[in-house]
C-alpha cells in the first residue's frame, strides 16, 4: 500500500495532470494571484478586493447569489429540456409526466420554478442595495445602464418561462402580457394612432410576440426559444460584461467613513 | 504589502507547526478539509447518479411489446397481412398448409422496412434489393440471413397474441419453419 502523498505525487506527475494543470499550486501569495489570472472562469475577477468592500453587511453578497441562482437554472433548465416538447398537444402532460413518472423530475422542475422565483426576488434586493449604497454613481453609471438591462431580462426570462407549461396559469399570463403589447402606443392595433398607421391584429408587436393573432402552437414556441435560447445568450453575455466593468470600475464601491 | 507580510509569516507559521506544539490544530485543519471536500465531492457524486438516473424514464410511450391480431379464421391461406407493419412492425403470415407466425418488418442488412410485393409473391427491401420468400429467408441482395420471428400463441379469447419480447432470430442459410418449429401456430 502506497502512502496518500506517495499517490498524489505520483497523479502529479502524470501528463494528463500537467496538461490540464500547468504549474504546481503552493499556498503562497503570487500563487493564489496567479491562479485568478491564469483561470479562464476566474479572470474576469479582481485579483484583489478591498476588505471593506466585500463585507456582508455592505454588499449583502446578493449579485453573486444572483449569479448563483441563474447557474442552477441554467443546469436544470437544460436537463428539463430533455424531456419537454414545445407542442400544445405535449407540453402539459410532459410537465406531468416530469412530476410523476421521470426519475428526479419533480425536483428538478421545483428547483427549476422556486429557483426563477428566487432570482427575480434577489436580483431585485441587488439593486435595492446598489441604489441604497450609491454605487450607481460615476464611474459606474454605465454597469447601472447594463444592471437595469439584466433585470428586464430576468423578469422577460420569468414571463416566457410561465408559458411553457401550457397551463391556464400560464396562458392567461401570456394573453394579459401580449394584450398590454397589443395597447402599446404606436406599436399595438388597440394603441393610440393605430388606425391612422394602419396597425392590425395582424402586424403589429402582438403579432410578432405569438407568432400569430391568437396564443397558439406558434407563442408556445416562440415563448420556449425566447426562454431557453435567445434571452439566455444575450443575458449570459451582458452579465459577463457586467462582472468585468465591476473590475474597471475600481471594484466594488466601499462604503464612506 | 503589509498584507502580504502578514500571510507569508501565516504561512511559515503553518509549516513549522509540525515541530512547534500546535501540530493538534493542523491536524484540525486537515481533516475539516477533507470533511469539507468530502462533502462537495459526495454532493457531486449523488447528484451525477441522480443525472444518470433521470435519462431512464419509468414509463415509455412506445406501442407495447405484446398485441392481439384477431382470430385465426379470419386469415386467408397463403397471405401475408401488413396490418400491423405501420404500428407494431410485424407481418402476421399465413401460409398455404394453415399455420401461422409472425416475422419482424426489419431487414437483417441494415434494418430497413421491407415491402410484400404480392405479384412476386416476395418481400423486397427498397434500401438495397434484398429479397426473402414467404417464410422470411433471404434469397437475393446484400441481406445476410432471414428476417427475424416473434412468438405467436392463442389467448383466452380465442384472438392470436404476439409477444415481441420472445424472438426467433433467422439463422443464415437455414429455413426458420425448420430451425424454430415452435414459431409456428397451428389452430
Amino acid at each position: 500500500m502506497k502512502s496518500l502523498p506517495e499517490i498524489t505525487n505520483q497523479v502529479k506527475k502524470n501528463l494528463i495532470w500537467k496538461s490540464i494543470f500547468r504549474r504546481d499550486y503552493r499556498n503562497t501569495v503570487r500563487d493564489r494571484a496567479q491562479a485568478v489570472f491564469g483561470n479562464v472562469f476566474l479572470h474576469l475577477h479582481p485579483v484583489q478586493v478591498r476588505e471593506s468592500a466585500v463585507k456582508l453587511r455592505f454588499t449583502w453578497g446578493m449579485g453573486g447569489i444572483t449569479f448563483f441562482a441563474y447557474l442552477l437554472l441554467i443546469i436544470t433548465g437544460v436537463v428539463l429540456m430533455f424531456y419537454y416538447h414545445p407542442s400544445i398537444d405535449q407540453a402539459y402532460t410532459d410537465i406531468k409526466d416530469l412530476e410523476f413518472q421521470v426519475p428526479f423530475g419533480v425536483i428538478l422542475r421545483n428547483l427549476h420554478r422556486w429557483g426563477a422565483h428566487f432570482m427575480v426576488i434577489v436580483v431585485m434586493i441587488h439593486m435595492f442595495r446598489v441604489f441604497m449604497t450609491g454605487s450607481y454613481k460615476a464611474p459606474r453609471q454605465f454597469n447601472w445602464g447594463v444592471g437595469v438591462i439584466l433585470l428586464v431580462l430576468t423578469f422577460l426570462l420569468s414571463f416566457t418561462g410561465y408559458l411553457t407549461p401550457w397551463d391556464q396559469l400560464g396562458f392567461w399570463a401570456i394573453t394579459v402580457g401580449t394584450n398590454m403589447g397589443a395597447a402599446t402606443p404606436l406599436l399595438g392595433y388597440q394603441g393610440p394612432f393605430s388606425e391612422f398607421l394602419h396597425i392590425t391584429p395582424f402586424n403589429d408587436v402582438r403579432f410578432a410576440l405569438l407568432g400569430g393573432a391568437l396564443v397558439g402552437g406558434n407563442a408556445l414556441l416562440r415563448s420556449y426559444i425566447w426562454h431557453c435560447v435567445a434571452i439566455p445568450l444575450i443575458a449570459t453575455i451582458l452579465m459577463f460584461v457586467h462582472f468585468w466593468r465591476v473590475r474597471k470600475d475600481g471594484g466594488i464601491s466601499k462604503p464612506q467613513k | 504589502m503589509q498584507d502580504d507580510r502578514e500571510l507569508g509569516r501565516e504561512h511559515q507559521e503553518e509549516s513549522t507547526s509540525h515541530e512547534g506544539g500546535q501540530a493538534e490544530s493542523s491536524n484540525r485543519r486537515k481533516f475539516l478539509t477533507r470533511v469539507g471536500w468530502g462533502g462537495v465531492i459526495g454532493f457531486l457524486a449523488i447528484n451525477s447518479a441522480a443525472f444518470l438516473r433521470f435519462f431512464y424514464p419509468r414509463v415509455l410511450f412506445e406501442p407495447a411489446s405484446q398485441f392481439k391480431v384477431g382470430l385465426p379464421a379470419d386469415y386467408p391461406l397463403g397471405t401475408v397481412n401488413s396490418q400491423y407493419q405501420r404500428e407494431y412492425r410485424t407481418w402476421i403470415i399465413r401460409l398455404q398448409d394453415g399455420a401461422f407466425f409472425a416475422l419482424e418488418s426489419k431487414c437483417t442488412h441494415l434494418g430497413c422496412t421491407p415491402n410484400w410485393m404480392e405479384a412476386q409473391k416476395k418481400f423486397k427491401c427498397p434500401c438495397h434489393g434484398s429479397g426473402y420468400y414467404i417464410t422470411g429467408l433471404n434469397f437475393e441482395g446484400p441481406a445476410p440471413r432471414p428476417m427475424d420471428r416473434f412468438k405467436i400463441s392463442v389467448a383466452e379469447d380465442g384472438q392470436m397474441l404476439v409477444d415481441k419480447t420472445i424472438r426467433y432470430p433467422g439463422v443464415p442459410g437455414k429455413e426458420s419453419n425448420e430451425v424454430y418449429p415452435e414459431s409456428l401456430l397451428r389452430v
